[in-house]
């Protein structure tokens, strides 16, 4: 494998040595770059090219005529960003909404998320009897694939024949009529709720391997003290697994306001305002319109909005790091 | 240590209302795979009329459920094994090695990982299509066309935690195989792939779950000849009946490999997460 890789870099790395021909390369200084060509020239094919291909496409005209010749699609310039951040218009209003809707979700879902996962974590930090199987227990719907456990909440949450209102209504007695939960307002607990089920597992998983790391005598220590529990938690294990947490938060962040899944599989063609996440929203605009370059300059707008967020998030973090 | 009576009560309250809600629906998902279709169509009930295995019978004839599986095994085989062999030549040059460039590269990898997939899907597609149109090679409706769009998410993330859990295993190692005679692939192979087993399985793991899962991709890269089990079991509801039974047990088939996988490899999944996470 390797050998047959080394001749593709071996023409890009001369370029440095032509520009730095004072100092004597190293033997095997080529090495490094022969590992990493299969990685750079799939990222340049799957990543790279794409992505400019992406920002190219926002800018033309790019409708269903055009599709399976999009050379001959014409360039309108800005024309589908105005469209995009048009809020009195149609799309604008509707993105703008989707955004919006968006935002609220994925607070929710990473804070309690989160919230659930440290809790979790906390509650099996301490030997006891069955730690181990509830661990792998509540690892379970971060186990089943994505889709399997959404499809099987699809079927809870039915009108008529889920097991939601069926509990709600027949079990607790609740009188009224069985509400929808995937068409209308509802739409949006019902995503939000599917969303944690899937991702609180995840934040267990990275604060269990994080409280792992605390040496037990730092809060054996801290009880001679006098310290509570609680007392510890903010003191001790907060603090301690704030290496984890900065990645964790990020990481959630970033598959929260991009989930596609949960409303995809939830709602199917329904579309209900309510649960219409940005991806989801995206989507559709594409392909149930085939106006890619809209769709285009849409999934642009929220690369720019994530890369912002994501800048912000870590240099507020590093500054703050810097001065603790 | 003795344990105070709160935190007694705290823990045994986050367990039970946190088993509940893990719990539920996957019983709702076994006890319904194991109603007869009567009951699905009716108001739902905890327990079902009669017990049956039919749905699981029945699921494999109501759509072509054996190829989706197969196709999904293929694609999402694949979509691991390409980009683990990648990763690995990629990670070790990261992690052990300082060269121009190498910056730019880890920073490229990584912050790809944070790109919404939609921003990936419209350009695949189009170029997808194009390429059809000019050269006829055709991608879309292809299981290869399905593999390379894996790699977008499967690739950049088995480099990162790679390289994350290749920095974890001493550079002593390297040493005594440069001792013992080895060159650097020598090296790779011999001693650093054995010690990073677990960061290999927790990697392998990772990417076959996702591409097992994955459903936007699929959803438009896929035709009846290459489609996967996320958009086929999206299939078992027609226009005038909703075969919940057997979305139910087929639900549990597709999901019993990736769970029983990941349950079992799960501490070498936290170990390889944790060493490329908290870099």
């Amino acid at each position: 494998m390797s050998a047959a890789t080394a001749t593709p870099t071996s023409d890009k790395t001369t370029k440095p040595a032509d520009r730095n021909p004072r100092r004597p390369r190293r033997s095997g200084w080529w090495l490094p770059y022969a590992l990493l060509a299969p990685a750079i020239i799939f990222e340049l094919v799957i990543h790279v090219i794409p992505m400019f291909t992406g920002i190219w496409m926002s800018f033309l005209k790019l409708t269903k005529a055009f599709i399976s010749n999009w050379g001959r699609a014409p360039v309108i310039g800005v024309k589908n960003y105005q469209v995009a951040l048009d809020f009195n218009g149609a799309v604008g209003a509707s993105l703008l909404q989707s955004f919006l809707i968006t935002c609220g979700f994925t607070i929710l879902v990473v804070g309690i998320s989160w919230g659930l996962g440290m809790a979790a974590a906390v509650a099996l930090q301490k030997k006891f009897w069955g730690q181990g199987f509830f661990r792998t227990l509540f690892l379970v719907p971060y186990a089943l694939p994505m889709y399997a456990g959404i499809i099987a909440w699809k079927f809870m949450l039915q009108k008529d024949t889920g097991a939601l209102n069926h509990f709600l209504y027949d079990n607790l007695g609740i009188s009224g009529d069985k509400p929808f939960w995937l068409i209308g307002d509802n739409a949006f607990a019902a995503v939000v709720i599917v969303a944690i089920w899937r991702l609180w597992p995840f934040a267990f998983l990275m604060l269990m391997a994080g409280l792992q790391s605390i040496p037990t005598d730092v809060y054996e220590a801290s009880a001679v003290d006098g310290a509570k529990p609680f007392r510890q938690w903010l003191s001790i294990t907060l603090p301690m697994v704030r290496p984890v947490n900065m990645v964790l938060v990020l990481v959630m962040f970033l598959w929260t306001f991009n989930d596609f899944n949960t409303p995809f599989v939830l709602f199917g063609n329904a579309q209900p305002p309510a649960g219409d996440l940005i991806s989801f929203h995206i989507y559709n605009a594409s392909f149930l319109t085939w106006n890619f370059g809209s769709g285009a300059a849409m999934s642009v707008l929220l690369l720019l909005f994530l890369l912002l967020v994501t800048g912000i998030y870590l240099l507020v973090l590093n500054r703050r790091s810097k001065r603790a | 240590m003795r344990e105070t009576t709160p935190a007694k009560v705290f823990r045994m309250v986050v367990i039970a209302v946190l088993t509940v809600f893990t719990v539920v629906p996957v019983y709702v998902m076994v006890i319904s795979a194991l109603k007869p279709l009567r009951d699905v169509q009716g108001a739902f009930t905890w327990w079902p009329s009669e017990l049956t295995i039919t749905p699981f019978i029945d699921m494999w004839k109501t759509v072509p459920l054996a190829s989706y599986f197969v196709n999904s095994v293929i694609v999402a085989g694949a979509a691991t094994i390409l980009s683990l062999v990648i990763a690995v030549f990629a990670a070790y040059a990261i992690s052990r090695y300082r060269f121009r460039g190498r910056s730019i590269f880890s920073t490229t990898v990584l912050s790809t990982q944070m790109f919404p997939g939609v921003l990936f899907l419209l350009p695949l597609f189009l170029i997808f299509v194009n390429i059809n149109s000019a050269v006829g090679i055709q991608l879309v409706g292809t299981r290869l066309g399905l593999v390379i769009t894996y790699l977008t998410f499967s690739l950049p993330f088995s480099i990162w935690m790679l390289s994350g859990y290749l920095d974890g295993i001493p550079r002593e190692l390297d040493e005594a195989a440069k001792v013992d005679g080895s060159g650097p692939m020598g090296a790779l192979f011999r001693v650093i792939l054995p010690a990073a087993r677990p960061g290999l399985i927790a990697v392998a793991i990772y990417s076959f779950m996702t591409s097992w899962g994955e459903v936007l991709f699929a959803s438009v890269m896929t035709t009846e000849s290459n489609r996967t089990l996320a958009v086929g079991l999206q299939l078992y509801s027609t226009q005038t009946n909703v075969y919940w039974n057997q979305i139910m047990a087929a639900s549990l088939v597709v999901s019993v490999p990736v769970v029983v996988g990941f349950l079992l490899l799960q501490r070498n999944f936290v170990a390889g997460l944790t060493a490329g996470a908290v870099k």
